[in-house]
């Protein structure tokens, strides 16, 4: 007997959803991102207006102050949709455990002056609760937002928030050998120590900014544009001269991800203030304030761990966030104090 | 005559995007769309860039990744940290 096996090539009808096809068109194959991504944010037939919100429909772009003629124009270009988030996510996650792993078998921490070691406790164990907050804020912006391109981008954030919370826990259970003193130690200094009374007043008051424009740019790109260059440059550099190496190994992780997240926040703040002059105007006068307060509330946090150079580190990060934001056209680019 | 080389690519998302790689950076490739699968053909040579894969994943695209996507290939392969090609000697 003879068997032929063939395959029957059958064209489909339509290589895509019809909201992407009336968007790319009809005949381009679609990525899974965008797919997932453009023009599924519900945009009528809301009937009743929310209790909480009578002014505005359920899902409503006028919850900012930023306008844009096509909400679709924040594309991220990590291109992160469940199964791309996870992967990346389940890699870092893998070399984070992996470096704890290698610290905590061999008992490195032991090798770092005992001085350094309070010290990192000090700086580092606190700011789980900034990340707490964090997490709060991108919730905020995923639930108030316009767009599924910046709310799906904005929870997948918050949940990076999460994980690096349990992260830093995860480092200060390492510190404490297991137990949870230094947790609660650390907790105690969020809420005592006069270092980080400014800190916690600014991440407080972050929690109730109501314009989710406003808190992304508030958080996510001036907040993080100071905590996350100081902790994992500045001071790391610092730690070098107390054999703190193996700590670094431990927060390593944290400056890609803020690498990797700044890709995003970059490509947001870039095609919000292109889109008009009105736009650039608000995130200017966005970030003037909130770096005011970002840069305040550093500053003793710097100071206890750099003493006298804790102002010049500040200042040189501060430099670096300006020329990054105006950089993007978000900010005029200024006259450098000398 | 130069012979084709050719490469036949899953019709994975990775796939996709370095079967659009190779389009763009390959003048005179020619794409057959298989059920499931994309085969290329170029005379003498084909070559994947790195760098055009990994713009259109928007992540780093190592080329030792393309045997994740491969079914089939023909002609000698010369691969580097940012390109992968195929060609006949």
């Amino acid at each position: 007997m003879n068997i032929d096996i063939q395959a029957e090539a059958i064209t489909p009808r339509r290589q895509t959803f019809s909201h992407i096809a009336r968007r790319f068109g009809t005949d381009k194959a679609a990525s899974r991102y965008e797919e997932a991504t453009y023009d599924v944010q519900p945009v009528a037939n809301f009937h009743y207006r929310p209790t909480w919100d009578p002014e505005r429909e359920l899902f409503d772009p006028r919850r900012t102050a930023i306008e844009m003629a096509d909400w679709y124009a924040f594309r991220d270009p990590r291109q992160f949709y469940y199964a791309t988030y996870n992967i990346s996510r389940a890699a870092m996650q893998q070399s984070f455990d992996d470096a704890v792993n290698f610290v905590d078998k061999r008992g490195l921490v032991g090798s770092v002056d005992a001085d350094w070691r309070a010290m990192f406790a000090a700086y580092l164990l606190p700011l789980r609760h900034v990340e707490w907050a964090a997490n709060m804020n991108c919730q905020l912006i995923a639930d108030w937002g316009y767009g599924t391109q910046i709310t799906s981008a904005a929870a997948f954030c918050g949940t990076d928030r999460l994980g690096i919370a349990q992260i830093i826990s995860r480092i200060g259970l390492v510190l404490g050998e297991g137990s949870d003193e230094q947790l609660l130690a650390a907790k105690t200094q969020w809420l005592d120590a006069p270092e980080w009374q400014p800190m916690r007043r600014l991440v407080e008051d972050l929690l109730v900014v109501r314009d989710w424009f406003e808190l992304f740019v508030a958080q996510l790109v001036v907040l993080d544009g100071y905590v996350y260059p100081l902790v994992t440059q500045a001071f790391d550099r610092a730690g070098a001269a107390h054999n703190g190496s193996p700590l670094s190994m431990m927060t390593g992780f944290l400056g890609d991800w803020f690498a990797d997240n700044s890709r995003w926040t970059d490509a947001v703040l870039k095609a919000a203030a292109g889109e008009s002059e009105a736009n650039r105007q608000t995130l200017g006068d966005w970030f003037d304030r909130w770096d005011e307060r970002a840069r305040a509330a550093v500053q003793p946090v710097a100071d206890m761990v750099l003493g006298d150079r804790g102002a010049s580190a500040v200042a040189e990060i501060g430099a670096q966030l300006q020329d990054r934001v105006a950089g993007l056209g978000a900010i005029a680019e200024r006259e450098k104090a000398a | 005559m130069t012979q084709p080389v050719s490469i036949t690519l899953q019709n994975s998302q990775d796939g996709f995007a370095i079967a659009e790689a190779i389009m763009a950076d390959n003048p005179g490739a020619e794409r057959r769309s298989m059920p499931a699968m994309t085969k290329i053909d170029r005379p003498g040579r084909l070559e994947i860039k790195a760098a055009s894969v990994s713009e259109r994943l928007g992540r780093d695209w190592d080329p030792q990744e393309i045997h994740l996507s491969v079914i089939s290939l023909s002609g000698s392969v010369d691969e580097d940290d940012d390109y992968f090609a195929v060609y006949w000697r």
